[in-house]
């Protein structure tokens, strides 16, 4: 099955988002099983960038008015892991590995072949706003390096040859 | 050896219940329901079991400080983190046998007599996280988990909670300050997480292997485990090996096998044309080893005596095109980026490292660099930072400036000098308007 593409992400806002009821569901669903509303934030974090395909600061705001949280709080914790965009991503979000097994099999080589091909630096996006490319560390995958993930899917043992067939697979289904 | 925790690697629909259940799934848990949770920590110690998450402390020894007389509720805690760089053996158990670890936390979790239990899965493995998700409701619906356990009057919940990109993370107070919502920073022990840990609770958190184990010891019994390897290092062992071998990938051995039959025997020796250069023993943070050293065994008490650590088992095998400079940069990029910066000496030293290095790989060393390294080192590691992820990246970079110190000395013989650059110090666009006219 090939990557699904991000959502088009909902415009930035600094006004407290109002979350549907489906999402509403899901959050009281995931607060019981935590002792404490606290222990919710990565998981609500999870699903509001599912939801919204960023963590925008009125994303921020509403969340922490639903966890009992200050939105300084919650914005420490949203910046202190990668993996939340606080800016809207691309459809396909190219997570080239740099760290060692993969930078020594190759991994460089598929970083510098993506900068020439779509004609971005690291953390760019290309005009079409299709593909962003950000170098990531260790993404625990170094027996089938060199290793991309690409949105929630990781594909391994990459050659250049076999990015550009992928590359227009899912650009064909964006 | 016959394969234990890889043993439905291959097999078709291998993760699937009923497979498991054929295979003498969960025949572990309800024996140790019929036991004292005691008698099932005495089991564990008494296999010798040691945590495979990279520390090497006995797994037995540590559900015991878990205070008897505590009334509220405890935890445990599988740490599924796994962010060390070259490890990639929890996703492989996950991948095909997710019930083994389901079953391991549930016994792990009686012995401690915990009724709640967290996989902390790196948010990277969304696939792995769906996996476990799926394989926790399956045996939840046939009541093997859940409330009254296998028809037992023993309740345990199992949840799933994705990390968010944190190498950090895998530091177990870490690890127990992001589930509980809050940043990933590491907290000072004692208290250990045994007696205050997650919510204020007693604590275990034990690694993906390191469960995984415990079902068999369980089943076959203490005496069956401690038969393989040798006295204080016992049980099958799980090794990732990456970089450049014919044949990457994990190896399920009995644990004690030296690095030379890991690397010929089982990988398939080097890549065509390559010659072995130096290898990490077991992830990138500990020390390397050269290619003269490969005939060390591979396991906890070995490895120590000869200066590195197995730690989590991942071998990264570097031939001869490789750079130790480059790799040594390369590596303190990993460690500046995942510093939590909540210690000076860890925060300052891996940067200062980073741009040291990048210097050097660059063609602009000085000729104090390496021994500047080796001091940022020493300043960074034996117990100078609340966790060890200043000797994370001391260990690593320092036995690189030491054991190949003639390539270093080499970047410094050859370098230019970097250009100067003036700083940006002065004025450069005249007073602010309406200041001081």
């Amino acid at each position: 099955m090939p990557t699904r593409p991000l959502l088009a992400a909902s415009p930035a806002s600094v006004q407290s988002v109002a979350f549907d009821p489906a999402l509403e569901a899901r959050i009281v669903e995931v607060l019981t099983r935590y002792p404490t509303r606290r222990a919710a934030l990565l998981p609500v974090l999870w699903l509001c960038q599912e939801r919204y395909g960023w963590i925008s600061p009125g994303v921020m705001e509403a969340v922490a008015a639903h966890l009992e949280e200050s939105p300084a709080f919650v914005e420490g914790v949203v910046t202190f892991y990668t993996m939340y965009y606080t800016r809207p991503p691309a459809k396909f979000v190219l997570q080239v590995c740099e760290t060692l097994s993969c930078a020594i099999c190759g991994g460089k080589e598929l970083a510098h072949h993506i900068e020439s091909t779509l004609g971005i630096r690291p953390g760019e996006k290309t005009d079409d706003g299709v593909f962003q490319l950000i170098g990531v560390q260790c993404l625990g995958a170094c027996g089938t390096a060199p290793v991309v993930q690409i949105n929630d899917d990781y594909y391994e043992n990459l050659t250049p040859d076999k990015l550009d067939a992928l590359l227009d697979e899912l650009k064909g289904g964006a | 050896m016959e394969p234990v925790l890889l043993r439905a690697r291959g097999k078709a629909n291998s993760r699937a219940l009923d497979t498991y259940l054929a295979a003498g799934g969960y025949d572990g848990l309800k024996k140790a329901l019929t036991m004292n949770p005691d008698a099932v920590t005495q089991e564990v110690i008494a296999s010798e079991l040691r945590g495979r998450g990279g520390a090497g402390f006995p797994t037995g020894r540590k559900w015991t400080f878990v205070p008897k007389d505590h009334p509220g509720p405890r935890y445990l805690i599988c740490n599924a983190d796994e962010s060390e760089p070259g490890t990639f053996k929890d996703r492989e158990l996950i991948e095909h046998d997710p019930q083994m670890l389901i079953e391991g936390i549930a016994i792990a979790s009686f012995a401690i007599k915990a009724n709640t239990a967290y996989i902390y899965i790196r948010g990277e493995f969304v696939r792995w996280a769906r996996i476990l998700e799926e394989a926790i409701a399956e045996a939840r619906e046939r009541k093997l988990i859940g409330r009254n356990a296998c028809g037992s009057s023993y309740d345990i919940d199992i949840w799933v909670h994705r990390g968010a990109g944190a190498y950090i993370c895998g530091e177990e107070t870490a690890l127990i300050e992001s589930l509980e919502g809050k940043r990933g920073f590491p907290r000072l022990k004692p208290p250990f997480p045994a007696v205050v840990g997650v919510f204020g609770k007693p604590t275990v958190v034990n690694n993906v292997e390191t469960l995984a184990c415990v079902p068999h010891i369980i089943t076959r019994g203490a005496h069956w485990f401690a038969s393989i390897g040798r006295p204080r290092n016992t049980g099958p062992k799980l090794y990732c090996v990456s970089g450049h071998v014919t044949r990457p990938g994990v190896y399920e051995l009995p644990i004690g096998v030296t690095f030379r039959e890991i690397i010929e025997q089982h990988c398939g020796g080097m890549r065509k044309g390559s010659a072995l250069k130096a290898f990490f023993p077991g992830g990138s943070s500990a020390p390397i080893m050269t290619a003269a050293e490969i005939d060390v065994r591979a396991d906890f008490d070995a490895c120590a005596e000869a200066g590195t650590m197995l730690g989590s088992g991942g071998v990264i095998v570097l031939d001869k095109s490789v750079d130790i400079v480059e790799a040594a940069a390369n590596l303190a990029h990993f460690y500046a980026h995942e510093s939590c910066g909540q210690c000076t000496p860890c925060r300052e030293g891996s940067d200062w490292a980073m741009d040291i290095l990048d210097r050097m790989a660059a063609g602009h060393g000085r000729p104090g660099d390496p021994d500047t390294l080796l001091r940022i080192c020493r300043f960074a590691s034996q117990g100078m930072t609340i966790c060890p992820l200043g000797d994370a990246f001391a260990l690593p970079i320092s036995s690189m400036v030491k054991k190949f110190r003639d390539e270093f000395d080499r970047r410094v013989a050859s370098a230019s000098p970097l250009p100067q650059k003036k700083l940006p110090v002065l004025p450069w666009a005249g007073p602010r308007p309406g200041f001081g006219e």
